[in-house]
């Protein structure tokens, strides 16, 4: 029954891994996001709600999905936005991550967005600026925005994520993704169990409440969920199999093996999609595969997320009115 | 201390009764008009009203609908906690429909002004009314006034009009608190 406006705040001031949040946190992060969702599928798919914060989306890694979802969702709340990227700024003549930053601050930007290839750059600058920090993926660590907005796809598909069985597949090693996932998906009551070739699967794993597993068809004959991974060549500086060939062959997943397995599984994908590699174009594009629900569960999400982490920047009792 | 009661439950009744009267006269068999409640009070206004409307005078599936308004306040970052949304349930469009935008109690004006901003994101209404149970004159902020009101009541700021429904406090009644921090 509704009663009057429930005031709730984010456990942290900024959201730099899935791993700070509470199960309470994700839950309200949950909640709002159903409402931005109905808000971007209306005619006029816009609020006002941060017309007077501006958000710099530092891109020191290139990204095309996670820039424009942020892009998005900031546009959608009507932030003003700095859209910054590592090739085209002075980060090429030799100036420090905290020199860019507080210079960009300077400017007077409240909220920043930040993807880097160095695990814990988020972190570092949270502890040395006043502005909220997003981390849209740092290095190997985490994508929490990609963490959540996962889960909240198979809580949409599913009803809930308590007890579902999601299977994680492909280069476990070097995807923030899945390290996102795990915790946001353990958090949330789902089991887990990772797959891939042993020398993309971190030692130790399990000691994050996860199974490991080896066997593709056994992994899919077990899940409800598999959410597939890229292989990220370009963090490989080693090789870690012999071939992309043999790869596929063993990890890949085609048409032919979801055909073989008694049930139904849903597939996601973080994207880009190695298409032929990871999963195959049939797959992808199937009705069995969400992957374009979660883009645009990405932007609802991220716009969740922007919000909550936005409701505290210099609150002042003084301001209060009654309403 | 005791508040005060400022409708009974039998005055409850008869007001929402003269309401439906009073937008009958104006919306006749209610086609092209639609009935919206503001989240989250004025959508138990709106299901009564619809009710009664439906139950008592015939009127045959009005279109309804429920809007949040928690995005367009202008109270954004003044107070400690964020508002969490509730649910805005609209699946159809206002485009040149007359709109009633319903609440429990007009206070300062400012929700229903953010009700306008949200109505006008589902298209660009013929016109636009607003009917209130309860209009606490004089502490009014904008320049926002009701077309269709169930009872004036003069009150102080630091006191607090509530409206009880018994589909969720068990009895129909408007109650006025003493000496309450604004909210």
């Amino acid at each position: 029954m509704p009663d009057l406006p429930v005031k709730k705040s984010l456990s942290v001031d900024h959201l730099l891994g899935v791993n700070d949040l509470t199960l309470e946190d994700i839950e309200i992060i949950f909640s709002t996001a159903d409402n931005f969702k109905e808000i971007i599928n209306r005619p006029i798919r816009k609020v006002p709600t941060l017309r007077d914060i501006t958000i710099a989306n530092l891109f020191f890694e290139e990204s095309t999905r996670t820039r424009v979802s942020f892009e998005l969702a900031e546009k959608r709340l009507s932030a003003d936005i700095i859209n910054f990227s590592a090739s085209s700024s002075s980060v090429k003549k030799g100036e420090t991550l905290l020199d860019t930053v507080r210079n960009i601050l300077a400017m007077k930007v409240e909220m920043i967005v930040i993807r880097h290839s160095s695990p814990g750059a988020p972190h570092f600058l949270a502890r040395h600026i006043n502005s909220r920090v997003v981390n849209a993926g740092d290095g190997t660590h985490e994508h929490p925005t990609q963490g959540l907005l996962d889960a909240y796809s198979i809580r949409e598909k599913l009803g809930s994520v308590k007890d579902k069985k999601v299977a994680i597949i492909g280069d476990i090693l070097h995807s923030r993704v899945a390290l996102s996932n795990i915790f946001c998906l353990r958090k949330l009551g789902a089991e887990v169990t990772v797959c891939g070739p042993p020398t993309l699967i971190p030692k130790f794993i399990d000691s994050l409440g996860v199974s490991v597993e080896y066997n593709l068809r056994k992994t899919l004959q077990w899940c409800d969920v598999a959410n597939v991974l890229r292989i990220q060549l370009e963090r490989q500086n080693i090789r870690y199999f012999p071939s992309l060939r043999e790869y596929t062959m063993l990890f890949g997943i085609n048409r032919e093996i979801l055909d073989s397995l008694d049930k139904e599984v849903i597939i996601m994908h973080p994207g880009p999609i190695n298409r032929g590699i990871e999963l195959s174009s049939d797959v992808a594009d199937s009705g069995q595969s969400i992957i374009l629900d979660q883009v645009e569960n990405g932007v609802a999400i991220r716009m969740a997320v922007l919000y909550l982490l936005a409701g505290r920047i210099g609150y002042s009792d003084a301001n209060a009115q009654p309403s | 201390m005791k508040p005060r009661v400022i409708i009974t439950g039998k005055e409850f009744r008869v007001t929402i009764e003269r309401l439906c009267y009073e937008l009958i006269e104006n919306h006749g068999d209610f086609s092209g008009t639609a009935l919206i409640g503001l989240q989250p009070r004025g959508t138990l206004l709106l299901r009564r009203i619809c009710r009664a409307l439906t139950d008592t005078h015939g009127i045959v599936n009005p279109l309804t609908g429920e809007i949040d308004i928690t995005f367009y306040r202008d109270d954004f970052r003044r107070r400690e906690m964020p508002l969490l949304p509730q649910s805005t349930n609209m699946n159809f469009v206002v485009e040149s429909k007359r709109v009633i935008l319903m609440d429990d109690v007009l206070f300062t004006g400012r929700t229903v002004r953010a009700g306008l901003d949200a109505l006008l994101t589902f298209g660009r209404p013929e016109k636009v009314e607003l009917l209130v149970l309860i209009d606490r004159r004089w502490s009014r902020q904008l320049p926002i006034q009701p077309d269709y009101t169930g009872k004036c009541v003069d009150t102080r700021v630091n006191q607090k009009v509530k409206v009880t429904w018994k589909e969720s406090e068990g009895n129909d009644g408007v109650l006025l608190y003493e000496d309450i921090e604004g909210e």
